[in-house]
């Protein structure tokens, strides 16, 4: 059944008690991203340490795939380098826009290969980004990294009103 | 709206065979899904198109294709004749004269023209005077619009350093009339004479009288009313208003701006350029009488053909039967949802003044997640906020599902819709 291999358990457990839920203090930089086609919600704040990812903690108003992946996210970035999740984000980001095609590395994506059946769902893939454009957002904004060209309004540290593709 | 309860049988009702209509549309016995049948309730964002509206298109293509107002060959003749005889056969369908119906690419354009025609009416000289706004005029419009009706107002206000007022909603989803910021400053007032998310009817006469007692323009967005019920624009009185040929059974491309003669006559154009014109020199130029004013270019012609030949299909059946037929529909849907624990219809409950879509939400399950597992089933439904966000912040939630039936839906689709939200709930530990 189709519906299994999209809603896969590992999601279902993420969605139903979601690691890095609840926003904390203090924090490094804040991203606020929406979906404009459904109108789906997600505040994530980043709290980095010595050039590695500290904390994340979020507040997502949305289905259980965008949940889920904010969840899973958070375990697989919390820890590594800030370089280290951007190449995990690359990886992710490639399967869920794969069509299907796309074979994940769970050497890489760990519980996040449980979305490559999300990426069949066109309509569903900015679901599974959302949190994942939030922390690739705040990791700009927070200067660990050199990479991306997101554009900075100056002293605001939280943007809003941005794709997630 | 007169809600007719119709006996509801698995072939619809007494006045309307539904397997007939049913085999006019080829799409709705594909499968989807890994062989589903497919359960089509997305009719408020786009209808199916019976073999009917195909074939006129077909046939204007492959018989008569020229363009029109354009050239004196026998197919430009025949071309110009097609497209004038849609138009007639469209304002017929609406009580409207030939000549107050410009055609435009959908009911989006058709509201912009309108609000881009009073940003124009600034530089357009003295007869254009009732069009123009500015500091201290107020635009009003409601909490429940489509962005269609809503983002143009807030861009023309935007434009012109007018101010944008609204009607909110009451809880019961419907306008709160004692909520009016109608003043003497009120130049526009614009609104949905059905909301595509609530099904909500407006009280048009109301808003009219209040309208046209401080000299406001009325734009009505008729989108979700002309596909499913007896218009007649002349009857309602209001001053403009738009619809899409796509919810109506007719092709996508097309849709329809009404305005009455007069303000058409002293409206200046949006879109400028060929067919438009009256005389041109290098120095400026003077413009034609509507509607040929408001359509430049070489316009939509086998579409419009399409909606011509989509009125005479719904005229047909009668717009009093589709009108029955949806309500006995929507009262199936209402009184089934209303027994599932955990479902919540946003939006009236009660068939009066109330027409074909369905929203709600379902206690602990995201309004994706209920789509996908409807969708899983063969259900077509929308999610999201239905491109009017501000009413669903009103209510308080982020996205909804909803179902929208057309003529050729049946009870035993309802019950499928109710199966599906069933099982969705059951899938998600919820029910």
């Amino acid at each position: 059944m189709q519906l299994e291999q999209m809603y896969q358990e590992i999601i279902l457990d993420h969605y139903r008690s979601p690691h890095g839920a609840g926003l904390r203090d203090p924090f490094d930089a804040e991203s606020f991203q929406i979906n404009p086609t459904c109108g789906d919600e997600i505040t994530l704040r980043v709290r980095l340490d010595g050039g590695r990812v500290a904390e994340i903690s979020h507040e997502t108003l949305g289905c259980s795939i965008s949940q889920a992946s904010a969840s899973v996210l958070t375990d697989l970035v919390v820890g590594r380098s800030v370089e280290d999740s951007l190449r995990v984000l690359t990886a992710f980001q490639e399967m869920a826009q794969g069509r299907g095609q796309v074979e994940p590395d769970e050497e890489v994506l760990g519980d996040g290969v449980a979305f490559a059946g999300v990426a069949r769902y066109p309509a569903r893939v900015k679901c599974a980004l959302l949190g994942w454009m939030a922390f690739k957002d705040a990791v700009v904004r927070v200067g660990g990294t050199d990479r991306g060209a997101a554009e900075q309004n100056g002293t605001a540290a939280t943007s809003d009103g941005k794709d997630a593709t | 709206m007169t809600a007719v309860e119709a006996p509801a049988s698995r072939n619809g009702t007494a006045a309307l065979d539904v397997a007939a209509v049913r085999a006019d549309f080829a799409i709705l016995s594909r499968t989807v899904r890994d062989g589903k049948p497919l359960v089509y309730l997305d009719s408020g964002a786009t209808s199916q198109r019976p073999r009917q509206v195909l074939d006129a298109e077909r046939a204007f293509l492959e018989q008569h294709n020229a363009a029109v107002h354009r050239g004196a060959h026998q197919l430009a003749e025949e071309a110009t004749d097609a497209y004038e005889s849609a138009r007639a056969r469209i304002a017929t369908f609406v009580g409207a004269d030939p000549a107050s119906l410009v055609f435009t690419k959908n009911a989006t354009e058709g509201i912009n023209l309108v609000a881009y025609a009073m940003s124009n009416a600034a530089t357009a000289g003295p007869e254009a005077a009732r069009f123009t706004l500015g500091p201290g005029d107020e635009v009003v419009v409601t909490e429940l619009e489509h962005h269609a009706n809503l983002v143009p107002w807030q861009e023309l206000c935007r434009r012109t350093g007018a101010t944008l007022r609204w009607f909110s909603v009451g809880a019961d989803g419907r306008l709160d009339l004692d909520s009016d910021p109608i003043t003497e400053r009120t130049k526009v007032v614009a609104f949905a004479h059905q909301s595509n998310v609530l099904g909500t009817v407006l009280p048009v006469a109301e808003l009219v009288r209040r309208a046209r007692a401080v000299g406001a323009l009325t734009v009505l967005d008729a989108c979700q009313s002309v596909p499913n019920r007896p218009v007649s624009f002349t009857a309602l009185d209001v001053d403009f208003a738009a619809f899409s040929g796509h919810k109506m059974l007719g092709p996508s491309g097309v849709g329809v701006l009404y305005g009455r003669s007069d303000l058409l006559a002293a409206m200046p154009p949006f879109l400028t350029g060929g067919s438009m014109i009256e005389m041109v020199r290098m120095e400026g130029s003077t413009y034609a009488p509507p509607p040929q004013r408001f359509e430049a270019g070489v316009p939509m012609t086998s579409q419009a053909v399409g909606l011509g030949a989509a009125v005479d299909y719904l005229s047909g059946i009668g717009m009093d039967v589709v009108e029955a037929h949806e309500a006995a529909l929507t009262g199936r849907a209402l009184d089934a949802l209303g027994e599932v624990p955990g479902v919540r219809v946003v939006g009236p409950t009660d068939l009066a003044d109330r027409g074909g879509v369905v929203a709600f939400v379902v206690d602990g399950v995201h309004a994706h997640d209920v789509g996908q597992v409807l969708d899983d089933r063969g259900v077509a439904v929308r999610v999201g906020h239905h491109c009017a966000w501000p009413l669903h912040r009103r209510f308080g939630v982020a996205a909804t599902v909803r179902a929208s039936v057309h003529v050729y839906n049946t009870p035993a689709e309802i019950d499928a819709l109710v199966d599906g939200v069933r099982a969705a709930q059951k899938f998600f530990g919820v029910g």
